[in-house]
């Protein structure tokens, strides 16, 4: 066996330990699946065997299912093979539960998804005593419910409230809750777990589980016969309804297996969840989600997009020109990765004030006991605040983030250009203007380059890297290395007005401004654009964007190309708002929404006499528009080679600016509609609401042709080139 | 067809639905039992003639539970031929009652019968019996399930009724019930409730706070702002977009009181009324029952009532006295703004705010108390409904002959 091992000891107890063969850490595969059947059947069929131990050779006891075999399921197998995939794997667990010889799992480190799933199975777990042991069933966070036993044998030991708690937020739990929980029976010190394993199985232990015992009558058979679980169930569906929303199965399967299987006996209470686990993994919404947020996000920090053969660098000081917001958050994640920061600004109070954003995060996270106080002051430490240009000798790496102004920008460079290596990579932060034009600046046009971040940039993941006229693909690898060594994920995209977020976002934000102006009562419009997922509506992101920079965007858009120029929907609506009502966002005093004291807003009541609301609006209409408005504006974006790889697009849209992950990002949403159901929708708004929504011809070929931009099982010739980060890192 | 008549009608008295309420010791067979007797007893009649008591409840479970129509009919020593049944329409449980009985009068498959209901609440508390369409997540969440007082903090936000509004209405409720007792207009109906000793424990609603003030009103707590933010406002907000923030206007003090109670009414044909030396008092004209959209849940009335209209081929107009149980003030205002219907038309003697509502049982108690008022007021016709849970109503016309 290449993942296991099977070691018999004195008075019957045979050890079985999990040591996968292939990555750092054990999952469930297929190729462990086989192994396992046959260690069970013959640590079964072995009289000598009187109990078993079960614990892992590597830093965590499990942490779950191969995701990248899942997703793959998606395309290739049909819901009768996802069922009795997942009845196999709960088979197995089934034959060590019932194998008439008392298991004991020694817990050290993460068990986490199918990983507790078996140690659930086990007559008893032991939890070692230390910070990194923790255990966990997180399948809903990739659209999945546990489907190895995980949902039954956890609402039977812990009850329905606790279980819903842990199924549906798939929060990890330390081991002290987890024994609270009966989860874990016993916790104890690293040197003692065997010895406690032992201990346990000396006394003989009746290895059938209370749900097995003949006759037995277990309280939650009695289903919502119990009042409190009734309105247990009642509340945890409206929790989903707000936490999840609806467009997402996961949280609904899991609710509907807890209720159905509960008053079930074992073996049928987990074949329903096979059912409802085949009829997660058959559905889209678990592929979108695994395949941006795991498979295409893991990859991109592997260096998807990077050059072969540059290579590889570190960067070891880097100079933050601009110490505001974004300068400020640049900083602190670089000071944080072990970066020694040089923060520029005009004087040194403003530079030390924008040192002092670290300080307060850093102060944030020590009280939440997340980091302790000398890391806080390493981090400090590694920020020197100045205004002299001359501190940023020997950087290898420059962020500038100062104002957004083409003059400014161009004299900020010459001067830091003055004193860096000659080998530095410049970095601009701008989002707005083309890298091309501020590369002019540079007397290294080919090592200057776009590196977008988002705000607050210490919670927000992606960076935009953007690639001027004259970048080189070795800059391009220092940037994304530097990118690397901020653990955030990049997505690689070429120069043009917005690049791609600000492009594409500018179209969510527009299309709502246009549908107030359209007679749209404004609840509606940010009640639509929530029922899709977005965090928020489009009006209170305008709001708090203020209208002077979209209105300012399409300014100079409009004196740049002139009448080329399609002009974003919501202009209008925007323009009289800030030029004839005086109304200019949040910052301006208020703008689609009035801000009341205490930190509380709402709907500004004087809307609906500028914008006289009527009652001709769809709701299905108006979420299909916020949609289809992104993912046709991604397609133009592919199609003029501001973007090259459909990756980039869902994760630029997923974690640049919170297109709803269920969708798996604008492009995986087309894939997911279809392509000809999207161009027929397309077609449909066109006519409706304006060229805006005119499918791309890109797009009407591909329909024609049949070929989706993911071709079968997320598996395509970009994933062939060995690029896929494995499951288990 | 044959004609339905309504020949008479009891209820006990209403008592707090809680551990302290007057009638708390009383089982729910109990409670039937007494209103069957009294009804028996004070029309000398001969249960022989009677083919079936069909009884509501609004949760029918446990001591509720089982055909507890049958049960009380033996323990009221009524004739073993007489049958049983029980309904459920959640609210509207004990008009469908009446209803049954007169459709089966009128259908020439019975001569006479009783319909009516129970509810003891303090003892079959909220919650007992729940089922697929609040419990079960698969259900509550395409069914887009929200409990009642968020559907009529929903009419509220959406109609604009402000927490005055609803007030105002809660507090001519109480003075209306107030007087109406003052005035001793209910106690034609009331059977006073015994122990088992037969001492009284109850002969007068008892959950009535005859001058109840606005100030006063004012300081309860919104009841059903924590379910809303717990979850059910996103659950609202999928179905009803225009909603920017439900507003919060709902208390125990004008919401219908959790209470306990039985009402019956006898039902039966023209023939019946006469092999029972009877003379009958009303006659059916129509019923009818409807579902509507379930989250606003209370809704249905509006629509039952045109439905019954329809059937009985009259107009509104023609109605003198409207009866709606008071489930909350939005629903009432909802009612009576999309009606029409002037407020000194509709619960002229108070409702369900002001006296409580015994879920199962309150259909047959309206009924009796506007026909009594028909009758003081010698007024011909009148249109009674309930709305009910998951957004089922029901509605009867009757008139007096």
């Amino acid at each position: 066996m290449r993942h296991l091992n099977i070691l018999k000891g004195a008075n019957g107890v045979a050890t079985l330990v999990l040591d996968n063969a292939d990555a750092p850490m054990n999952v469930i595969s297929l190729d462990f699946t086989g192994e396992m059947e046959e260690a069970i059947a013959s640590l079964t069929a072995d009289e000598s065997v009187k109990g078993v131990i079960l614990s892992s050779a590597k830093p965590a006891f499990m942490a779950g299912a191969d995701l990248k075999f899942l997703v793959g399921a998606y395309d290739q197998l049909t819901k009768r093979d996802h069922f009795e995939f997942s009845q196999r794997v709960s088979g197995m667990l089934r034959a060590i539960e019932r194998s008439g010889k008392p298991w004991v799992a020694i817990i050290d480190g993460l068990a986490l998804g199918g990983g507790l799933e078996l140690a659930l199975a086990c007559h008893r777990r032991i939890a070692v005593d230390r910070p990194g042991t923790g255990v966990g069933l997180p399948e809903v966070n990739v659209g999945l419910l546990p489907g190895a036993g995980g949902t039954q044998r956890l609402l039977r030991i812990a009850g329905v409230k606790a279980a819903l708690d842990l199924l549906l937020s798939g929060r990890q739990l330390g081991a002290k809750e987890a024994l609270a929980l009966k989860i874990i029976d016993e916790i104890v010190p690293a040197d003692e777990a065997v010895s406690s394993a032992k201990a346990w199985l000396a006394t003989n232990p009746d290895p059938v589980k209370p749900w097995d015992v003949k006759g037995a009558q277990a309280p939650q058979k009695l289903g919502i016969l119990v009042p409190a679980d009734a309105a247990h169930y009642s509340m945890a569906a409206a929790q989903v309804a707000k936490q999840a929303g609806y467009n997402q199965p996961a949280a609904a399967a899991i609710l509907s297996t807890v209720y159905e299987g509960a008053q079930l006996p074992m073996d049928k209470a987990l074949s329903v969840e096979s059912k409802y686990f085949a009829q997660l993994l058959g559905s889209p919404v678990a592929r979108n989600i695994i395949r941006t947020s795991f498979i295409s996000r893991k990859a991109a920090e592997k260096g998807a997009r990077r050059p072969a053969g540059v290579p590889k660098s570190k960067v070891s000081k880097v100079g933050v020109l601009g110490a505001g917001m974004m300068g400020a958050g640049i900083a602190y994640v670089s000071a944080k990765a072990g970066i020694e920061v040089v923060l520029l600004d005009r004087d040194v109070p403003t530079a030390e004030k924008g040192r002092q954003y670290s300080a307060k995060v850093t102060q944030k996270l020590i009280a939440s006991g997340k980091m302790t106080e000398a890391d806080a002051e390493a981090i400090l430490a590694r920020i020197t605040a100045t205004d002299d240009f001359a501190a940023l000798e020997g950087c290898d790496m420059i962020v500038e983030a100062v104002f957004e102004d083409l003059a400014i920008k161009a004299e900020t460079t010459a001067k830091a250009e003055a004193v860096i290596p000659e080998s530095a990579v410049f970095g601009s932060n701008t989002s707005t203007l083309p890298i091309s034009e501020l590369a002019k600046a540079s007397k290294r046009p080919d090592q200057f380059i776009g590196v977008h971040f988002f705000s607050p940039v210490d919670r927000m993941s992606l960076v935009e890297v953007i690639m001027g006229r004259q970048t080189s693909p070795e800059t391009l690898a220092k940037a994304l290395d530097f990118v690397a060594q901020l653990r955030k994920t990049p997505i690689v995209v070429n120069d043009s007005r917005g690049f791609y977020t600000s492009r594409v976002f500018q179209t969510m934000i527009h299309e709502g401004a246009a549908m107030l102006g359209e007679g749209v009562p404004p609840a509606v419009i940010e009640n639509a654009a929530k029922a899709i997922g977005m965090p928020v509506g489009p009006l209170v992101l305008l709001d708090e964007l203020s209208f002077d920079l979209p209105l300012m965007i399409v300014d100079q858009a409009i004196e740049q190309e002139g009448s080329k120029y399609l002009v974003p929907a919501g202009v209008q609506t925007l323009r009289r708002m800030r030029d004839e009502i005086g109304r200019g966002g949040r910052k301006a005093g208020g703008g689609f929404y009035e801000y009341l004291e205490g930190g509380k807003k709402q709907l500004w009541k004087g809307l609906s006499d500028h914008f006289p609301e009527n009652d001709d609006w769809n709701i299905e209409d108006l979420k299909a528009r916020f949609l289809y408005t992104q993912a046709i504006e991604t397609v133009r974006c592919l199609e003029e080679g501001v973007l090259e790889t459909k990756e980039d697009a869902d994760l630029g849209s997923v974690y640049g600016w919170g297109f709803p992950l269920w969708t798996g990002g604008t492009i995986s949403y087309i894939d997911t509609v279809g392509l000809p159901a999207f161009e027929r929708e397309a077609d449909r708004l066109a006519q409706l609401y304006g060229p805006r929504f005119s499918p791309p011809q890109s797009l009407r070929d591909r329909a024609s042709k049949g070929t989706p931009f993911y071709a079968g099982a997320g598996q395509d010739e970009t994933a062939s080139e060995g690029r896929l980060a494995s499951a288990d890192s | 067809m044959t004609e339905a008549f309504i020949y008479d009608h009891v209820r006990t008295p209403r008592g707090r639905g809680r551990e302290d309420g007057s009638l708390h010791e009383v089982t729910s067979v109990g409670l039937a039992t007494q209103v069957l007797e009294a009804i028996r007893d004070r029309n000398e009649l001969d249960t022989a003639l009677l083919d079936d008591v069909i009884l509501g409840s609004a949760q029918p479970v446990g001591e509720q539970g089982g055909v507890l129509a049958r049960a009380a009919v033996l323990n009221a020593g009524y004739a073993q031929t007489v049958g049983g049944q029980q309904v459920n329409r959640f609210c509207a449980s004990a008009l469908d009652a009446v209803n049954l009985i007169a459709a089966q009068v009128m259908a020439g498959m019975i001569k006479g019968g009783i319909g009516g209901g129970v509810e003891a609440m303090s003892r079959t508390k909220l919650g007992y019996d729940s089922g697929p369409w609040a419990a079960d997540p698969a259900i509550t969440l395409s069914n887009h399930y929200a409990p009642q007082g968020i559907g009529a903090d929903l009419i509220a936000t959406l109609d604009g009724y402000t927490r005055e509004d609803v007030d105002s209405y809660a507090i001519e409720s109480q003075r209306r019930a107030a007087e109406s007792w003052a005035e001793g207009r209910f106690g034609g109906a009331i059977v006073p409730v015994r122990d088992a000793i037969g001492e009284v424990l109850l002969d007068r609603d008892e959950l009535i706070r005859p001058g109840t003030t606005l100030e006063q009103l004012a300081k309860l707590k919104p009841a059903f702002e924590g379910f809303g933010k717990a979850g059910f406002e996103a659950v609202v907000k999928d179905r009803y977009p225009q909603v920017e923030q439900l507003s919060y206007v709902h208390h125990g003090g004008n919401s219908s009181g959790i209470v306990d109670g039985s009402g019956v009414v006898l039902v039966g044909s023209e023939a019946f009324g006469k092999s029972a030396g009877l003379k009958p008092r009303a006659k059916i004209r129509s019923y009818a029952s409807i579902g509507s959209e379930p989250t606003i849940m209370l809704t249905a009335p509006a629509a039952v009532t045109e439905k019954a209209l329809s059937i009985a081929g009259m107009s509104k107009d023609d109605i003198d006295l409207f009866e709606l149980n008071e489930a909350f003030a939005s629903m009432m205002l909802r009612y009576m703004r999309t009606l029409d219907i002037p407020h000194d038309k509709i619960n002229v003697n108070g409702g369900a705010i002001a006296m409580g509502h015994p879920m199962g049982a309150t259909g047959a108690m309206i009924l009796g108390t506007v026909l009594d008022e028909l009758e003081r007021r010698d007024l011909n016709t009148a249109l009674v409904s309930l709305c009910a849970a998951n957004g089922l109503g029901t509605a009867t016309i009757i008139e007096r002959v």
